[in-house]
């Protein structure tokens, strides 16, 4: 079936009417490329036919390329990939570039047809490239609309020509957040920032566009780059008003990606390259970047990850099956503190109605009150309007009243961290409830399976860890006890699909997963501290792996007396087994020195009085003397990277990750591990299994058996196997 | 093996190089000519077709430096046509890397005699002027961790722990002995006065010499540069990911402990051993040894410790066979690393003051400061001398000259 639709009106203008079957998203491949371009080919041809308009027959335009494209063109040239995407690439710029130049005379820019792209909503990626090419763009006033190109966010770059157009539309200043950042905008600020040219009511989208073409001028059509005498605006890189920026732009770039996105470096070197030279070479340019950038492992993993596999996770990829569907229509939330009133806000959002209880009417208040701050930051962003605020408000019921929780489909309970507190909670909640309610707990340390007992029905228990603050963090671990049952899975998953966030499903083990993988990254950073490593190393490796945060600063975000409440909740859980580390006395010492991190404005790091970081406490050098033989750079990455990699490789092997997707989607988004890498498991089929290998057992030697190689990962070398080779969904459909 | 010596050397004043500068009337190809022609003037080389080309260190080669400036000063000046001319390019060294090149090629039996040195009017083209894609070629920028020399400087200073004082003091006493010695007439013997055309001079003096410089004078400048590491664009960062053993970069440099930007021009007579005997003239010294070498291109001026080490150990020397030592000022914290590291005595190095009191004509200096330790060396009756320079993208030149 045909994705475009075409028809001439009487004024002979054509409108090609985007419109893909059986989708609610326009998304582009090849062979609608090559449609496309045929279309064009037709609009050219006909003498009856003037000029074109582009447009969806959707609410939106176009969501972007489809991704599966990539792969297919890696094909195309048998066993040369890059050549397959080149050619690929170049396909579609001649489908572009024949829009653009529609027919004109190369020398004197005339005899062309115009054509304008109407664009109903949102238009991303691709999807707002080929708008790029058109000769007008018009949009909508919808202000629902996302207009930009976010390709960069999923480790690419706009490479179908929207890196050379917008770096010769606009200044390298302005151009940058909408390349560099993905931002994108409302047709409004778009056509502010120069992104578009004119903004109509939605009904008069069509005949705006249609009028523009039929009274546009040779001159009207002919891009700036494609008249002599052009300038990139902002100055080319070596004219004197344009050194400077691409000096800064390099710099910038440089320091803000630490090095590791290979997606930033191969566009600016795009922009750069290709603003030397006229258009065509530069797309040609543009397109060996973008065949380079596709080639690089790191953007197969993070498309992978951050799109294809977060995408399944939330259309539910691990839901139960035969499970009907189990949307949320009213929870109640236990605890108006922090994170409970974070998750009334985050479900009040989208409409469900929720009960929030608290002891008191104070702290119920309290709740509402910080529901409400969030809010009003909000407004002050104008992410929010008032009408909206009291809309979400009006959905929180703030009470102590229980008989209030009647009706309730799920309960989230997210009381103090108290076995004892949450079995009396559960136990008075559960009176209020059918029997068909779900019960979950937000916990981030207790094992679910031990406070199920406190339930009337430990198969309609279930785990629910939110991430603080909640309404930021789009992770949702959830954590299935010994005899949690489907319908409660199915239950959180829809849920956590309704308020918008990405789950992950794990079995119930210490610390689930992402804490589980975590904290022995902090640990190893304070053992390295112990060891005499110069901290500012241990901090700048980390972040020169990608990692958000050193393991330092994390310590202290984290605040060093939970550190230390864990330590000892280890200690008397394990007993005899529990082995010490070097890192607990460092520990200890500032919990005893009263420098519980972030919170109080001392710990590893010193803070001024407005609680900015001013730099690496001077004590801790004092403290633990800096050895004068400092390891390399390497080895202080691998054994940083190492702690987090092999815990999920163990959370993997001991069944607490029944899939491996889940754990790359959970470390990138529950922590920020290493985004490039696209997750523990990507990282290690990047570096291979016998690399892994190797670098494990040097640690090992080293400093200890917490770097022992995992049997799994021996034997994924042994076999010359990969992790998404063995166990990713396309393993495991072929094994089905 | 041929030997190659040193018949003399000359210099301009180094001219402040700025618009008020007093050499910036004169063009770079007239400083070089005036330098060509005073040095085959002074060595009454009837017949300079004996050159066999002219070595030109010459950093911004665009503009009135550019299209080959070496063949324009030769034929500018009053040398016979038929002597070449060839530009080189190592940046802050080119003027030593010339010298080195025309006395290798001395050695190698390509000629008698050539004249080298260099030029630089950074009033006039000013540094950068030429673009360069290390700088700007997010792949090369990236793949080199670029930061600026100011920034390298600082990182120098910050990795070994030069404090600011410690910087500032150094270019106090580098002031100190540039006045003694301009007072004693140290320099007199190789600075030649800038003349017009019609004879009447120009300018005599190293203009930007200041008497009186003091701690707390140069106490009272900013940092040059904090903001372009800490803010915009935020080279810190980039530094950080080269040096992560560094917690922060302490910016310590300033106008006052870094080289002055400055114009002027150098030349050095260079020859075998029958080409002085044909001119009647006696070698002043022998070139021993040359080296050059690439080190990391982001703390980029280092460069004189490991082609120190390179040249003591071709030549199976030790650093204690050196009696004077002349490493270019380009910042304080470049000559602290070098004494530190070799531990040389105070006493021995840049006995007169250096680019930090006098300025750092790019392409001149290196061929400058040559003539300057040859000077000193004859005055003090020392033996061996060396002149190091750091060098841009990460480099490092030296020169070991011995008295005959």
């Amino acid at each position: 079936m045909a994705d475009f639709q075409y028809d001439v009106d009487a004024d002979g203008i054509a409108t090609i009417t985007w419109d893909v079957p059986n989708k609610s998203m326009n998304v582009l491949n090849i062979e609608a490329s090559q449609e496309l371009e045929a279309l064009v080919d037709k609009v050219l041809a006909d003498d009856a036919v003037k000029g074109a308009v582009i447009t969806s027959g959707k609410a939106d335009f176009a969501g972007g390329m489809d991704l599966n494209v990539i792969a297919k063109m890696k094909e195309m040239a048998g066993d040369n990939p890059a050549k397959g995407l080149f050619d690929g690439i170049m396909g579609f710029h001649q489908m572009t570039r024949k829009i653009e130049r529609a027919g004109m005379d190369a020398k004197t820019n005339k005899g062309g047809k115009p054509i304008a792209a109407a664009l109903p909503g949102t238009a991303l990626g691709i999807g707002f490239e080929i708008p790029l090419a058109c000769h007008r763009i018009f949009a909508a006033d919808n202000p629902k609309a996302k207009i930009g190109l976010p390709e960069i966010l999923v480790g690419i770059f706009p490479g179908a020509g929207g890196t050379t157009r917008i770096s010769r539309k606009l200044d390298m200043m302005t151009g940058s957040p909408v390349l560099m950042n993905g931002k994108l905008s409302d047709p409004q600020a778009a056509k502010r920032l120069g992104l578009i040219d004119e903004v109509v009511p939605a009904d008069e989208l069509l005949s705006s566009a249609k009028e523009w073409v039929k009274n546009a001028t040779d001159a009207d059509i002919v891009k700036p780059w494609d008249q002599k005498g052009f300038k990139m605006p902002g100055g080319a890189p070596y004219h004197p008003a344009g050194f400077m920026n691409y000096v800064g732009a390099s710099a910038m770039i440089h320091g803000k990606t630490q090095g590791v996105y290979p997606a930033a470096r191969a566009m600016l070197s795009a922009i750069y390259e290709g603003a030397q030279v006229p258009f065509d070479t530069a797309i040609k340019i543009e397109a060996r970047w973008f065949t380079n950038v596709l080639m690089n492992p790191s953007s197969s993993a993070m498309i992978k990850t951050i799109f294809t596999n977060k995408t399944a996770l939330e259309k539910g990829a691990v839901r139960p099956e035969g499970v009907a569907d189990m949307s949320v229509k009213k929870v109640g939330v236990m605890g108006a503190g922090m994170m409970g009133a974070g998750i009334a806000f985050v479900s009040a959002k989208v409409g469900i109605d929720v009960v929030l209880v608290d002891r008191d009417q104070e702290a119920c208040d309290r709740g509402l009150a910080s529901v409400t701050d969030i809010l009003d930051q909000g407004i002050k962003r104008k992410k929010v309007t008032e009408e909206k605020k009291a809309e979400i408000l009006s959905h929180i019921n703030a009470t102590p009243d229980y008989d209030a929780l009647k009706g309730c489909d799920l309960i989230v309970e997210a009381v103090f961290e108290d076995p004892a507190i949450k079995a009396t909670v559960t136990k008075a909640v559960e009176e209020q409830l059918e029997p068909s309610a779900i019960f979950a707990t937000n916990t981030s340390t207790l094992p679910i399976t031990e406070l199920a007992k406190a339930s009337r029905d430990d198969t309609r228990f279930i785990g629910i860890h939110f991430f603080s603050p909640v309404h930021k963090m789009n992770l949702v671990e959830i954590i299935k006890g010994a005899n949690t049952g489907p319908e409660a899975v199915a239950k959180a998953l829809d849920f956590v699909r309704q308020i918008k966030k990405t789950p992950i499903v794990v079995n119930d083990e210490r610390f689930f997963y992402a804490n589980r993988c975590i904290l022995p990254y902090v640990n190893e950073g304070i053992t390295m501290l112990a060891e005499g490593v110069e901290p500012a190393l241990i901090e700048n490796a980390a972040k020169l792996l990608g990692m958000p945060l050193g393991p330092l600063q994390l310590a202290d975000e984290v605040s060093i007396d939970l550190s230390v409440k864990i330590v000892k909740a280890t200690q008397a859980a394990l007993g005899d087994d529990y082995k010490g580390t070097n890192a607990e006395e460092i520990l200890f010492k500032l919990f005893d020195e009263d420098r519980m991190g972030r919170k109080n404005g001392a710990g590893f790091y010193a803070y001024d009085e407005k609680g900015k970081r001013t730099g690496i406490w001077e004590g801790l050098r004092e403290n633990w003397p800096v050895s004068d033989e400092q390891p390399d750079l390497a080895q202080v990455q691998h054994r940083l990277a190492m702690q987090q990699v092999l815990e999920a490789v163990r959370s993997f092997e001991d069944g607490v990750l029944e899939d491996i997707r889940e754990g790359d989607v959970g470390a990138i988004l529950g922590w920020g591990f290493m985004p490039w890498s696209g997750g523990p498991f990507s990282w290690l089929d990047i570096i291979g299994a016998d690399k892994a290998v190797e670098i494990c057992d040097d640690l090992t030697e080293k400093f200890g058996e917490r770097f022992t190689t995992p049997a799994l990962l021996r034997e994924l070398s042994k076999n010359g196997e990969t992790f998404y080779g063995r166990f990713g969904p396309e393993a495991k459909a072929d094994a089905a | 093996m041929t030997e190659a010596y040193i018949y003399d050397a000359i210099r301009t004043p180094r001219g402040k190089g700025k618009k008020d500068g007093a050499l910036h009337e004169v063009t770079a190809v007239k400083l070089s000519a005036d330098v060509l022609n005073g040095i085959a003037d002074r060595n009454n080389l009837e017949d300079t077709s004996q050159i066999e080309d002219v070595i030109w260190g010459n950093v911004t080669q665009v503009g009135e430096q550019g299209a080959c400036l070496a063949r324009s000063a030769v034929l500018y000046s009053d040398l016979d046509e038929r002597v070449p001319g060839v530009s080189v390019n190592r940046f802050c060294a080119s003027g030593l890397e010339a010298v080195n090149m025309a006395a290798n090629q001395v050695r190698g039996g390509a000629g008698n005699a050539y004249i080298a040195g260099g030029v630089e009017s950074m009033s006039r083209v000013p540094m950068g002027m030429d673009g360069g894609a290390i700088a700007v070629d997010p792949y090369l920028a990236m793949k080199a961790y670029f930061v600026p020399q100011g920034i390298s400087s600082d990182i120098i200073a910050t990795k070994y722990g030069f404090s600011r004082d410690m910087c500032d003091e150094y270019a106090v006493e580098s002031h100190r002995r540039a006045v003694a010695a301009t007072a004693a007439g140290h320099f007199d013997k190789s600075r030649v006065a800038v003349n017009d055309q019609n004879g009447l001079e120009i300018s005599r003096v190293d203009e930007q010499i200041r008497e009186g410089t003091n701690m707390q004078g140069l106490g009272s400048l900013n940092p040059s540069f904090k903001a372009m590491g800490e803010v915009m664009p935020g080279f810190d960062a980039v530094a950080l990911m080269k040096y992560p053993e560094l917690e922060r970069i302490n910016h310590v440099h300033h106008a006052g402990n870094s080289s002055a930007i400055s114009d002027g021009a150098a030349a050095v007579l260079i020859g075998n051993k029958e080409f002085g005997e044909a001119n009647g003239l006696k070698p002043r010294a022998r070139i021993k040894s040359t080296a050059k070498i690439g080190t990391d291109p982001t703390i980029m001026l280092t460069g004189p410790v490991p082609v120190t080490e390179k040249i003591l150990a071709q030549t199976g020397m030790n650093i204690n066979d050196i009696d004077l030592f002349e490493v270019n000022e380009a910042f304080a914290s470049v000559v602290l690393r070098f004494q530190t590291y070799f531990n040389v005595d105070r006493d021995k190095l840049n006995v007169n003051g250096g680019a930090i009191a006098m300025g750092h004509p790019l392409g001149a200096t290196g061929a400058m400061i040559l003539g300057t330790l040859l000077d000193e060396m004859e005055r003090d009756d020392k033996e061996t001398g060396l002149a190091t320079l750091c060098i841009g993208s990460g480099m490092g030149a030296a020169t070991i000259i011995e008295r005959v």
